[in-house]
């Protein structure tokens, strides 16, 4: 995470140097003993996480087909440049751009919905919480299919099936039953994510709402504001912070999303995104360099646009205070 | 890091420790040396499973050799295979290939022939096997690189009671334009039934397989004998607009998303007529609580230009060149596709459960015969008349059926299953698919020329 660019320094308070201790080792040596207690967990956390990427940076700049073995050579950039002229990567990209854009601001919204109506007591409400967490806690795969076969079938999927009921309450005797993943697909898979990161969003909003210092919504009632007034000017304002932390957190989650593209649609029909694009290059193609370079540009993709994100918003939330 | 304390060297400690932890996740299951165990490597399918649970308690007991096996899905598999077996690792001396790989991989130079194991091997009686299942699981060099599990073919499935209720008859041997004139009559003969279930789902091993078998019987092919890619070809063209057009408008609904569980599903649901896959799917129509069990009728697969167009697909076992153990992978080999190794199943785990379809003796065998009576012909017949070498009208440069033997298919066929999935969920025309897919094919067939 990036601080905003400081305004200004503070002032030096003095411009005095300590003095240097007598003996210089001391320090050194306590400074040590408090890290050592953290060193394993470093170590750990660089060989887990920096190690494989590492690796994978070394492979992207080799061209490397798993099935042809003795072909393997130094190519330097040019699997970047194969993959950048891939009109097929290019397209995974609008589509996951697409795809991370649609299910983020949905589930915000009705997220934010929820969370608002969670906010007032009524009896009950702690049941309600459970069933409307419940879709954030299935396993994504398993969610997957439940979308695919038990609610989105042609033939014997519940949306179809109420149709069906629907129509027969109203005596029409053949009614529509469209093909969901067929005539909507990306619609489709953005349907499924959405029910499973709705509940996310809303315990993040939740946990902001009750936060909000009540006092000042009384005070604000008193003076005679409406409950749109008090949502617009005071809660809204209090909520950005928690708005913005959903948004980094789901963007970065469902960019990386596949099961859902790999379940629902197996990536046909225009929803390829580029999580299933790396494992089709990788597994289909066999291409280990050309997979790993396209895995480096989106990691780079990723961390560019979330620091310009976070400027972003930052930057606006800053204004904000400075306006009012 | 500088030395001052035994902070450090407690840090030091932990570094090791985690450098030892993952060597040993690593190295966990490194080349066995010893002659008394091997390690496998196989597919998830439930035949393996069984596999799995006999293992033990018979071949272990009788021969001494502990089995390390290694399960892993279709496509974890294929690529944890081409890993051991490119380096030569020796981690696995035996793995589960099909024959879509055998030969590519004999040409890398990575399995061991079994020819001399096999001449040694009286009990393995190689002549019981099935002509096209050891064709296609020999090299270029003619030397045998595999031997079959299981095997398969392709053979079209209908409704025996709905078509007698219609006042309809299946032909002993239908024409691929028979078939979609009974996919028109017998559509909706039960509410929601569909004349016809073909996949439509994206995937060299889905969609592509029953495409190409079509295709190659209406005379087209992905590359001609020179690599010139022909998938814009008259006849390619023809057969994928009959495919389409015969699933879009007398298929099942959500074809695009059809492949072949949800085929299976659909006409164990009466939502379908006829079913043209794979013979394997007999097994399951058949099992004793399908609903449809007993009703279905079974007929050599659709036919144009050529005399049959069954495909042909099989597990096989193989084993890695540089396996130490050689002598115990072959007898393992030997016990997990021979005769008796069949007969076990059928004792103890249920006829209906052998792994079939590589062996003339399996389909002479009373119980097997009285366990799959509906099918067990025309399978046989399918898999016997399957050409791996010669499947179409013309010359092919590489084997395969229902797909092009070369290491680039896989990639090749799952994206042009792609524009053709696209065409059947009807959001571009058979033409563009077919011209996308056309450049995808010159790109692979010129580095063949």
């Amino acid at each position: 995470m990036s601080a905003p660019p400081a305004a200004a320094a503070p002032p030096a308070a003095s411009a005095q140097d300590p003095q240097p201790p007598p003996a210089a080792k001391r320090p050194a040596l306590r400074a040590w003993a408090t890290r050592a207690p953290l060193m394993p967990a470093l170590v750990f956390l660089i060989v887990v996480t920096q190690l494989p990427f590492a690796a994978t940076l070394v492979t992207s700049l080799f061209d490397w087909n798993s099935l042809h073995p003795d072909d393997r050579h130094f190519t330097g950039f040019d699997n970047y440049s194969t993959v950048l002229a891939d009109a097929e990567v290019r397209e995974s990209v609008v589509t996951t751009a697409v795809l991370t854009a649609v299910v983020v601001l949905v589930s915000i919204v009705i997220g934010l919905l929820l969370a608002l109506l969670l906010d007032r007591s009524f009896k009950g409400r702690g049941i309600v919480r459970t069933m409307l967490i419940a879709p954030f806690l299935i396993v994504p795969v398993a969610a997957a299919l439940l979308w695919k076969h038990v609610l989105y079938n042609p033939e014997y999927g519940l949306f179809n099936g109420l149709l069906n009921w629907l129509a027969g309450l109203v005596g029409i005797d053949d009614p529509v039953q469209p093909e969901w993943v067929t005539d909507m697909p990306l619609l489709a898979v953005q349907m499924s994510l959405i029910w499973q990161w709705t509940p996310f969003m809303m315990l993040i909003l939740l946990a902001g709402l009750q936060s909000r210092p009540l006092d000042l919504i009384e005070a604000a009632r008193l003076d005679g504001a409406g409950n749109w007034q008090i949502f617009r000017y005071l809660t809204l304002p209090h909520l950005r912070r928690y708005l913005e932390l959903g948004a980094l957190l789901g963007s970065i989650y469902i960019v990386q999303n596949f099961d859902a593209v790999f379940t629902i649609t197996k990536g046909g029909l225009g929803t390829a995104n580029l999580p299933y694009t790396i494992y089709e290059t990788f597994y289909n193609a066999h291409e280990y360099g050309e997979a790993s370079a396209t895995g480096v540009l989106v990691v780079i993709g990723s961390i560019v646009i979330a620091t310009f994100a976070l400027r972003v918003v930052s930057s606006l939330f800053s204004e904000e205070v400075s306006r009012s | 890091m500088r030395s001052q304390s035994r902070k450090p060297a407690r840090a030091f400690v932990a570094v090791a420790v985690a450098g030892s932890l993952l060597a040993a996740c690593s190295g966990a299951g490194g080349g066995s040396s010893d002659d008394k165990s091997i390690n496998v490597l196989m597919v998830n399918n439930p035949q393996m499973a069984d596999l799995q649970k006999l293992t033990a308690k018979h071949f272990t007991k009788k021969t001494g050799i502990k089995v390390n096996f290694t399960v892993l899905p279709e496509n974890e598999v294929r690529d944890k295979i081409s890993q051991d077996f490119s380096n030569q690792a020796g981690q696995y001396d035996v793995a589960t290939i099909s024959n879509y790989e055998a030969p590519i991989y004999a040409k890398n130079d990575w399995l061991h022939a079994l020819d001399p194991y096999i001449e040694k091997d009286k009990k393995f009686e190689a002549k019981d096997i099935l002509t096209p299942m050891q064709v296609s699981l020999s090299g270029e060099d003619g030397k045998t690189y595999g031997t079959p599990f299981y095997g398969e073919s392709s053979f079209l499935m209908y409704r025996k009671d709905i078509f007698a209720e219609q006042g309809l008859k299946m032909p002993a041997k239908p024409t691929w334009q028979e078939v979609a004139d009974l996919a028109a009559e017998v559509e909706g003969a039960q509410k929601g039934m569909a004349g016809i279930c073909l996949r439509g789902l994206p995937g060299w091993g889905e969609l592509i397989a029953p495409l190409t078998s079509v295709v190659n019987t209406m005379g087209g092919t992905w590359f001609d004998e020179n690599w010139e890619a022909k998938l814009d070809s008259p006849e390619f063209t023809k057969a994928t607009k009959f495919y389409v057009d015969l699933v879009r408008e007398h298929g099942e609904a959500g074809a695009a998303q059809s492949g072949y569980a949800e085929c299976l599903n659909n006409m164990t649901q009466g939502k379908a007529a006829m079913w043209y896959d794979a013979t394997a799917g007999a097994g399951s129509l058949e099992e004793t609580k399908s609903p449809v069990k007993g009703k279905i009728g079974y007929v050599p697969a659709p036919v144009d230009k050529t005399k049959s167009s069954g495909w042909l697909y099989t597990w096989a076992w193989a084993m890695q060149k540089a396996s130490g153990n050689a002598d115990s992978a072959w007898k393992f080999i030997s016990w997990a596709s021979g005769k008796e190794y069949e007969e076990l199943v059928g004792k103890e785990i249920g006829w209906a459960n052998v792994p079939a379809g590589k062996r003339a003796s399996t389909y002479e065998n009373p119980e097997y015969q009285k366990a799959a009576k509906s099918f067990y012909k025309v399978t046989h017949d399918a898999i016997d008349q399957a050409d791996p070498r010669n499947p179409g009208v013309q010359k092919r440069p590489a084997p395969g059926i229902q797909f092009v033997g070369i290491p680039e298919f896989t990639d090749l066929g799952t994206k042009v299953s792609q524009e053709i999935s696209a065409a059947i969920a009807g959001r571009q025309s058979v033409e563009s698919a077919l011209e996308k897919s056309q450049k995808l094919a010159e790109k692979v067939g010129e580095e063949y020329q």
